[in-house]
């Protein structure tokens, strides 16, 4: 009985002080002046392995989405005889949830889990330490960039994933279903708003970013640094991040809709 | 790879992800009330509003001209009012206007139909801030089947 209580006890403490290393982490990554000149090139190189390499699975998946979610909608919709509500019905949900949700989900497995591994490595092989050898702050040069680069280009994706969505859904319900092309996009104008909807939806991507970015570098810097340690720290990347997502979006939409 | 090189694929990343934010920005949300911003206000009471919501439509022969702002209710009658902004390039409905809530379809969305009224010397046109005066009340269903079953009663 005692030795539960214990077990509760320790897991507590042990997750809160994952919190708060996980905070001191990205406080240390991005207390003082930012150096982003100096540290372009490696800014850079994030920004092309989180962003550019993320592009092609968001832009397949946003377009499959898309097409799916207009054949499945026009199935039922045509049944009411509201086809032209199709271009709204794809509209809001890609804009409103599935677009910053998906893109969230897939960023962590190929995204987070990537970083993970990597920072994992690095500390595995002591090349963190290394750099503390030479004077050179490991969360400042590593972390940073790794941090920066999630931030900003999940959002980004998110909104490609939308556009691209969009788009796929015009494919199968105007080209293949035969749906009113005007029909589709004047009807969607009329519901569909740039701040209720649009902005709503950036803001999540905003916070799913930040979220699956921490707990991917998190996981990493924290990682026991031998090979089975870093294998364990991606997979619970993957699913740690994947629930809070879940979590989160649950929050946010009953927040910015449930009222 | 070289700097530059990774420049240049970041470069065109952040162009699509703008791309993709004008397409959603300017062809799949309304930007704006009724797609200017320029508009103007007019104020109306109802008896009853039914289910009238604030960014309903208002139509003119089944165009939108405008949309309801805020829906409030007069403390003193009781009675909710209702502020309209009417886009500003249909500014020249005369003060005889009446206004009466609708319903598209059977089961669709409630809407303010503005049915312009006659001009003569003497009736001006309305202008920021001014009160239709001539207004109908929505139509609600419990209350005419109500009306119904009353009537048949009494026959």
């Amino acid at each position: 009985m005692l030795d539960k209580l214990q077990q509760l006890g320790a897991s507590t403490i042990a997750s809160i002080q994952g919190f708060g290393r996980a905070a001191l982490m990205v406080f240390g990554a991005l207390w003082g002046r930012p150096r982003f000149i100096k540290a372009w090139p490696l800014y850079m190189k994030q920004f092309y392995v989180v962003g550019v390499l993320s592009l092609l699975i968001i832009v397949v998946s946003g377009l499959f989405i898309g097409m799916v979610l207009a054949l499945q909608g026009y199935t039922v919709l045509s049944k009411f005889g509201a086809e032209q509500m199709l271009g709204p019905l794809v509209a809001l949900s890609l804009l409103r949830e599935l677009g910053p949700v998906v893109t969230a989900l897939l960023f962590a497995g190929r995204a987070g889990s990537a970083l993970t591994a990597e920072i994992g490595l690095m500390k595995a092989t002591e090349q963190l330490s290394g750099m503390e050898m030479m004077a050179v702050d490991p969360l400042r040069r590593v972390i940073a960039p790794r941090f920066w680069a999630g931030v900003v280009c999940m959002p980004l994706l998110a909104l490609i994933f939308n556009a691209v969505g969009i788009l796929g859904g015009h494919l199968v319900g105007v080209d293949w279903l035969g749906v009113d092309a005007g029909g589709y996009w004047s009807a969607m104008q009329a519901n569909v708003d740039l701040n209720e909807d649009v902005l709503n939806g950036v803001i999540k991507s905003i916070v799913f970013a930040f979220v699956v970015t921490v707990i991917a570098l998190h996981k990493g810097f924290d990682a026991v640094p031998t090979s089975e340690g870093i294998s364990r720290a991606t997979t619970q990347t993957v699913v740690t991040a994947s629930l809070a997502v879940l979590g989160f979006d649950f929050v946010l939409t009953a927040v910015m809709f449930g009222g | 790879m070289t700097t530059r090189k990774l420049e240049i694929l970041v470069g065109a990343f952040v162009a699509l992800a703008i791309a993709a934010l004008l397409l959603l920005a300017l062809k799949v949300a309304n930007t704006g009330v009724t797609g200017s911003d320029q508009s103007y206000k007019l104020y109306a009471k109802f008896d009853n509003i039914g289910g009238l919501k604030v960014r309903s439509p208002v139509k003119v022969g089944g165009v939108v001209v405008g949309r309801v702002a805020s829906i409030q209710l007069d403390p003193e009658a009781f009675q909710p009012v209702v502020t309209l902004e009417i886009n500003s390039s249909y500014s020249n409905f005369p003060e005889t206007s009446s206004l009466s809530i609708l319903t598209s379809g059977l089961l669709g969305e409630q809407y303010i139909g503005l049915q312009p009224g006659f001009v003569d010397e003497n009736v001006e046109i309305l202008a920021d801030g001014d009160h239709i005066e001539d207004t109908k009340a929505a139509i609600v269903l419990e209350e005419l089947i109500g009306q119904f079953l009353f009537n048949r009663g009494n026959q």
